[in-house]
């Protein structure tokens, strides 16, 4: 047994040249805590616990006040969800045009309750609070992509292109 | 009164209407021009408070008396947070000038800023906006670019900087002290006031909050002048109301047969949007209830839409206000108890949780809804809602924020307007009344308790 192992580091070369590179756009590190939670998140599909010490020591702050930020935002998750996080929005405009059907019907086409992971780690479902699609509604947001106008009807056609999302990597 | 021209979405439906070459093509770009060529920051200052121009993120407060506020010959810096967190439930105009028009908004910020001498400007975005987030990112870069921000813009004194800001999907974040607090890096926790951002804000400086549509009315008001803005929509009727002058992009979604945003004079009606806009009430019904503007407002029976959508005439009809003007209808079909128990959902987990009132207040209510919805309503709970909805907010002096008083608003209206509904409901549902053991009553009215 070696005693010198040290443990490996969550953050990457890349993803502090990424924080660093944000520094000069603000007057105190602090600031940099959401952008920074961000660009590990992006990296990682998630923040986990270990990767706090470290934004904290680049942010000269408390691994506290990291956490503190971080876990305000039911955001960031400490382990990482699937390829696509698709949000179903709940809000009204959504929910009078049968938005809510449309969560339970992916849920269960998913075999997931919101907030969960498909067995396959390819698709995460969340509920979403209005999403500012109402021209849209019922409305989803896939990773960066917008589903509109969805129905009940549809909720196999959406579950495939959902898998194809994650399968292309978008 | 002239036909209405629109102006802020002048330029949406050109094809790359998000680019610079677009933009300019359009007239883009000439307000900041005559700005820096001639203007002071006073003058600029004067010149929006002369046009009577209101925030249009939802509180409706004068944006040249706001920038006014700010100290005199401060040594700076002095900084800009543009509020693009748009997150009240139904709106989504501030999603729309984004993504289709970001040059205007960028506009707007840099007169903004030249105004209050800003140095920095930071856009908070909320997260669920990436299209939106790009587009503005590549909007400034053009603008670096062609030296429309950074050092000397156009050769003058005046230098800008604009980032942005990703949020990361809370509500909170769109009240102006949630988001300066956000932005730092903290919890999106609001301060108390005073002092106001103006004196001390971001990183303790003075600060100016503004909405993205607010800004985006700036470069009009600059080329055309105040009179042209105030030649638009209900004007002031006595010392005490600030008037409703201009165009607004009015947001119309739920059961209408064609939801979108449109842009017309202050003032218009719940009734001209639906119909002339709307395509009317959807698949041939009735309308029953709609929200004025975003949910936090309440509701207005059908038979209130003839009120002017102005900063005035919510109120006259117990709404709490205009707020963002995104009017979400319901039809005939709708159970108001589905509605009230999707709006107290939204606060329960929304609030941010600093003041207890709030915290608490919204997820009792929540809780007691859900409860109604599932038949174990009782008639006195009825009571027990308004209770809580009196009881808190900003009006009863119980919280920091408005949140409260936007999660009590749609309680107060849809039991006020739609009681008898209620009542019957619950009478239906739960006719013996169902009660449990007084030692647990308590518990089972917030959902805690085992009695069902």
């Amino acid at each position: 047994m070696t005693s010198t192992a040290t443990k490996s580091s969550v953050l990457t070369a890349e993803m502090r040249a990424k924080i660093e590179a944000l520094f000069p756009r603000y007057p105190t590190k602090q600031a940099v805590t959401l952008p920074a939670l961000h660009i590990v998140n992006e990296a990682l599909r998630c923040v986990p616990m270990d990767a706090i010490p470290e934004i904290a020591a680049m942010l000269e702050l408390s691994p506290a006040q990291v956490y503190d930020t971080l876990s305000f935002y039911g955001f960031f998750k400490h382990e990482p969800g699937g390829q696509v996080r698709a949000w179903v929005c709940r809000s009204i405009s959504c929910a009078l045009r049968g938005g809510e059907e449309v969560l339970d019907s992916l849920a269960h086409k998913l075999c997931v309750k919101p907030g969960e992971t498909t067995a396959d780690g390819k698709i995460t479902l969340e509920f979403g609070e209005c999403l500012g699609l109402c021209d849209f509604a019922p409305a989803m947001l896939a990773n960066e992509k917008v589903y509109k106008n969805m129905s009940v009807e549809q909720v196999d056609e959406v579950v495939a292109l959902l898998k194809s999302q994650a399968d292309q990597g978008n | 009164m002239a036909e209405f021209e629109p102006v802020l979405t002048a330029n949406i439906h050109k094809p790359d209407s998000h680019t610079l070459r677009v933009y300019e093509q359009g007239g883009g770009y000439q307000a900041i021009r005559k700005v820096l060529g001639g203007m002071s920051p006073t003058d600029v200052v004067e010149l929006v408070k002369a046009s009577n121009l209101r925030g249009r993120g939802g509180a409706g407060f004068p944006c040249g008396m706001k920038w006014s506020f700010l100290p005199k010959d401060h040594p700076g810096p002095i900084y800009m947070c543009v509020n693009a967190d748009e997150s009240e439930p139904a709106t989504f105009n501030n999603r729309i000038l984004m993504e289709q028009d970001p040059h205007q908004v960028i506009e707007g910020i840099i007169i903004g800023c030249f105004a209050t001498k800003a140095s920095t400007a930071y856009i908070y975005i909320r997260y669920e906006y990436p299209t939106a987030f790009r587009r503005l990112q590549a909007a400034i870069d053009e603008c670096y670019a062609a030296g429309l921000l950074g050092k000397n813009i156009q050769g003058s004194q005046f230098s800008l900087d604009i980032y942005l800001h990703r949020g990361a999907a809370a509500y909170i974040c769109g009240e102006e002290t949630g988001l300066i607090e956000s932005l730092e890096g903290k919890r999106a926790w609001p301060r108390i006031k005073p002092p106001f951002p103006a004196i001390e804000g971001a990183f303790r400086k003075p600060t100016v909050v503004n909405n993205i549509e607010t800004m985006a009315c700036v470069p009009h008001i600059v080329n055309r002048g105040a009179d042209w803005f105030k030649s638009m929509g209900v004007p002031s009727t006595g010392p005490r109301d600030a008037g409703s002058y201009g165009p607004k992009l009015y947001c119309i979604s739920g059961h209408v047969e064609k939801p979108g945003c449109y842009e017309m004079p202050m003032g218009v009606t719940t009734r001209e949007l639906v119909e002339r806009y709307g395509g009317g009430v959807w698949k041939g019904r009735k309308g029953k209830a709609s929200i004025p503007g975003g949910l936090s407002m309440g509701i207005m029976t059908e038979k209130e839409w003839d009120v002017p959508l102005d900063f005035a005439g919510p109120g006259k009809v117990g709404c709490l206000g205009l707020g963002t003007a995104a009017v979400t209808i319901m039809d005939e079909t709708t159970s108001m108890i589905d509605f009230l128990h999707n709006s107290c959902r939204f606060y329960a987990h929304e609030s941010c949780g600093q003041c207890t009132p709030c915290r608490e207040g919204t997820s009792w209510a929540e809780r007691i809804v859900h409860r109604i919805k599932a038949g174990k309503g009782r008639l006195k709970d009825l009571d027990i809602l308004l209770d809580i909805a009196s009881s808190i907010g900003i009006i009863p002096g119980t919280t920091i924020c408005g949140l409260a008083d936007g999660a009590a608003w749609p309680i107060k209206n849809a039991i006020a307007k739609f009681r008898g509904e209620f009542e019957d409901d619950i009478k239906r549902t739960n006719p013996t009344g169902w009660m449990v053991e007084e030692a647990v009553e308590a518990l089972e009215l917030v959902g805690l308790g085992t009695g069902h």
